[in-house]
């Protein structure tokens, strides 16, 4: 049972390893990641030789010098031997030097990542980590995004890399999408700095990893790696101002809901009265495909739940529950998802 | 200590023996005796042990599927913190100084540590540090109505300590428990360094001494130098919850990142303080189950003291995704490998040791092999973990959790196992029973590998730690599934044991003073040892004396410099 089980996650962990949306260290799909993946091959390898080498030398002596019940010299102690400086010495230089090369492979890549040298065509997102969401800030591009990052793909002729520049607004954080890069951290008063460079465009996911209060698991991470074109259109979507003068009427009298009502004290909606920073920028909430960091997809019926009470999908989210009427609940949820 | 007196108790006479019972309770709390004081860590510790455990199940039955709810979020994150804090402050410190306190003065020749009193303070301010811990669960909620258990997790990061993020007092009583089991650590430390300085009986020069005090004494050193900071930091931190300093206050322009610091230049070397008695049980065990003398005794002893120190310069491995910058990574690394070099030496000679040897598979020594492997596994994980940016992958993820739970279950806990088997009829006089010994210890191996040799692998598909609940389509449930079938397999095997301990106390077969046909000095007295330990305070010439007195031809002192 257990073998077919262990098959099984084999079997799964190696069609996620391939597939788009994967999280595995395995499946690198950029510059970090795979200089990582590199390092790692090698470590493996030396260490399952170690392994081999130790447990086959055990396995040999605690089979060959097992007590033998019976035999002439059965009661007898065994020769006592104290020690040996040059067998000590030999154990003592070989890991030496296994430590030296290890330590020389690990210094190339902590450099090259570290000390890159950035491209000028780099672009900029500063990213802060709230709880329990992540903020977005485009500062040359005028942008503020939530939850979804779009980045552009990097084409190794003409690298186009994003460097993120991280803090925290509240507690540690940490950010890790496993198949671009390893994880960095958001501290708050501490600037750090990482870089990605997807050459494939797609979705890329990961989530929080550093344990930042109660919903740390529901703190998930969204990278769309765009092509030039898609990119482009993206900025030009998001740099317009909020949807007004609504067509719609439902969505015209849930504005008015929505700014009478404390939303506006936590949440932004470029160029309406809305400016508050606590929460997510709601500016285009429309045009995302998820909602609560993640946790649940961009559906009306979503919205209006997470608006009436968002402990039902993120128990311990800090947006208290609104407690409007069911008529209302149906404008906001309107107004919201014409937000695009 | 007062010798017991055969009373004839005829049946009926409850007031007699009402008053006999009392008298017991009474010898026991206010007892000096490195003996009992002893044997309370290690009950203390046992009781701990089974509630962790049980912590421990609730967490891995909230994870065996996806999005499950078996308990809330709050509820998860208190469990996870606070099976942390128990385990590593309520089981591995007081466990590994019980059998400290117990061995040490027999296997040195010493009639009690050097300070009793001091020893018995130690013990029952560590003990109150653990039940104030636990009453958090009733009075976390305070003046506040908010809080219950701490939630922080076992290395309470800043600034998620913060009144403002933490409010009630859950976090208080985190803070006291450990400033006080701090103490209390501090406390029995310095017993042990003085009793191992002063107290050796005649003959036993510290290079004849055994290695388990040898380990004991850069143990407690350690602790001198580790936990000192962390009693420093948890200050700080009431400093800032309560007189308004800002140490960790990140709003108020505090660091994060000094309390890291702080936190890890004692969680690190605490890690070590826990492994070198295991690697003390193990340098008695192995030798005598392979009849062999240890190989390489001063190697042996410089890579214990070599540990110690390396060990007080590795700590930020544990911050390599913190934003050290290039060159703090790159010492840190280099630290942290090179500390593999006397943990290897170690683990070749005791290799050393069975080699040539007559090796007994008793319980014991089941118990000492399946740590060799498990310990080589548990430090080659850790190199990988040493490779910085692997670690940028790898860390806060369950990789981590898998292989530190393999130097604290596959390793530690295993030959806290083994010395229970080992020393069990030297403290009771009764030999736990072999059968029960030996489903103890398959279905515990079985539990083990199922639990944390699966665990590795969600940590490499992405799946960090301490998230209460995880995505469905992540590809990490039928891991977790597995890992949680093999916590209940280590949960009964850990009743059995309990039950072991319990029943072989009345109906173990008697021990003798010498069941293994060992060669330290705590096996030349009888079984339990009375209050004085040595009738005679002994005399050692070697380093084995009792291998000297069954050897008068070919005594070890032939053979030491």
């Amino acid at each position: 049972m257990f073998a077919c089980q262990i098959s099984l996650s084999v079997a799964s962990a190696v069609q996620s390893v391939s597939g788009q949306g994967s999280t595995s260290i395995f499946a690198p799909h950029g510059t970090p990641a795979q200089s990582i993946f590199g390092l790692s091959m090698l470590v493996l390898g030396i260490v399952t030789a170690i392994f081999l080498v130790v447990a086959g030398l055990l396995t040999y002596a605690l089979l060959r010098y097992r007590a033998r019940p019976t035999g002439a010299d059965a009661t007898q102690e065994p020769p006592q031997i104290y020690g040996s400086n040059q067998i000590e010495l030999s154990w003592t230089v070989i890991p030496v030097l296994i430590v030296v090369i290890l330590f020389l492979a690990t210094t190339r890549v902590i450099f090259s990542t570290e000390k890159a040298q950035r491209p000028t065509a780099a672009l900029d997102v500063t990213v802060i980590g709230h709880q329990f969401w992540w903020e977005y800030r485009y500062p040359k591009l005028g942008i503020v995004a939530a939850n979804e990052l779009h980045i552009p793909i990097s084409d190794p002729n003409h690298p186009t890399p994003t460097y993120l520049t991280m803090t925290s607004a509240d507690t540690d954080h940490s950010f890790w999408v496993p198949v671009l890069a390893g994880k960095m951290d958001l501290i708050p008063n501490k600037i750090n700095t990482m870089w990605v460079d997807p050459q494939a465009s797609g979705l890329y996911l990961g989530q929080c990893a550093q344990y930042c209060g109660t919903q740390h698991a529901k703190m998930l991470l969204r990278v769309y790696a765009d092509t030039p074109a898609q990119f482009a259109l993206w900025v030009a979507s998001q740099q317009k101002p909020a949807v007004t003068g609504f067509s719609n009427s439902d969505a015209a009298a849930g504005e008015a809901v929505f700014q009478h009502n404390a939303c506006i004290s936590c949440h932004t909606v470029a160029g309406t009265v809305a400016t508050g920073r606590f929460g997510p920028d709601l500016t285009h909430v429309g045009s995302r495909d998820t909602i609560a960091s993640g946790a649940v997809p961009n559906t009306p019926a979503n919205i209006r739940t997470f608006v009436d009470d968002p402990a039902h999908f993120k128990p311990g989210a800090l947006m208290p529950p609104m407690h409007l009427n069911d008529h209302d609940l149906d404008l906001v949820t309107a107004y919201l998802t014409s937000l695009k | 200590m007062a010798t017991q007196t055969p009373i004839a108790i005829s049946k009926g006479d409850t007031a007699l023996s009402r008053r006999l019972f009392f008298d017991a309770v009474q010898d026991w709390l206010t007892t000096v005796d490195h003996k009992k004081i002893g044997i309370m860590y290690i009950v203390y510790a046992l009781l701990f042990l089974v509630v962790g455990g049980f912590e421990a199940l609730l967490i891995r039955i909230q994870l065996a599927i996806p999005n499950n709810t078996f308990v809330s979020p709050q509820a998860f994150n208190r469990l996870f913190t606070m099976h942390g804090t128990t385990m590593v402050f309520f089981v591995g410190m007081p466990i590994l100084f019980g059998f400290g306190n117990y061995l040490i003065p027999l296997m040195i020749g010493a009639r009690d540590m050097a300070f009793p009193r001091l020893n018995s303070f130690s013990f029952w301010i560590s003990a109150f540090g653990g039940v104030l811990l636990y009453f958090s669960y009733l009075g976390g909620d305070g003046l506040y109505g908010a809080g219950s258990a701490p939630d922080v997790g076992w290395f309470a990061y800043a600034p998620l300590t913060a009144r403002i993020f933490s409010p009630g007092h859950s976090t208080d009583y985190w803070t006291l428990a450990l400033l006080l089991s701090g103490v209390g650590s501090i406390g029995t430390a310095l017993n042990i360094v003085a009793t191992i300085i002063c107290m050796r009986c005649p003959g036993m020069r510290l290079n004849r001494m055994p290695l388990l005090p040898w380990l004991y004494l850069v143990t407690s050193v350690m602790v001198f130098v580790a936990v000192s900071p962390l009693t420093a930091a948890q200050i700080m931190l009431m400093l800032d919850r309560y007189v308004g300093s800002h140490f960790f206050d990140t709003q108020a322009g505090g660091s994060a990142v000094l309390w890291m610091h702080f936190f890890w230049i004692f969680g690190h070397p605490e890690v070590y303080i826990l492994v070198l008695p295991a690697f003390a049980f193990a340098n008695e065990i192995i030798p005598v189950f392979s009849r062999k003398a240890i190989f390489g005794y001063p190697a042996m002893v410089a890579a214990s003291v070599g540990i110690g120190f390396i060990s007080l310069s590795v700590w930020a491995h544990h911050m390599f995704t913190v934003g050290l910058g290039p060159y703090g990574n790159t010492f840190f690394a280099f630290a942290t490998m090179i500390i593999a070099v006397p943990t290897g030496i170690k683990i070749f000679n005791w290799l050393a040791t069975l080699w040539g040897g007559k090796i007994q598979f008793t319980v014991p020594m089941m118990f000492a092999v399946a740590f060799l492997f498990q310990f080589l596994i548990a430090g080659l994980t850790g190199i990988m973990l040493s490779i910085v940016p692997f670690d940028w992958q790898l860390g806060n993820s369950y990789f981590v959790v898998a292989h530190f739970h393999y130097v604290l279950v596959g390793a530690i806990l295993y030959m806290i196992f083994s010395a229970f088997y080992f020393w069990y009829p030297k403290m009771t006089g009764r030999m736990l029973n072999v059968a029960l010994g030996k489903w103890h210890f398959w279905l515990f191996l079985i539990g083990f590998h199922l639990t944390f040799d699966f665990m590795h692998i969600p940590g490499i598909l992405g799946m960090p730690r301490r998230i209460y609940t995880y995505e469905a389509d992540r590809g990490w449930g039928t891991l977790n599934m597995i890992v949680s079938i093999g916590a209940i397999f280590q949960a009964v095997a850990t009743l059995i044991f309990v039950y072991n301990l319990v029943s072989s106390y009345f109906k173990g077969e008697v021990a003798g003073a010498d069941p293994w046909d060992a060669w330290t000095l705590e096996w030349s007295t009888t079984s339990p040892p009375p209050g004085y330990n040595f009738a005679i305070t002994p005399t050692v010439e070697s380093r084995r004396p009792l291998w000297d007195l069954k050897h008068p031809e070919d005594p070890d002192s032939n053979y030491e410099e």
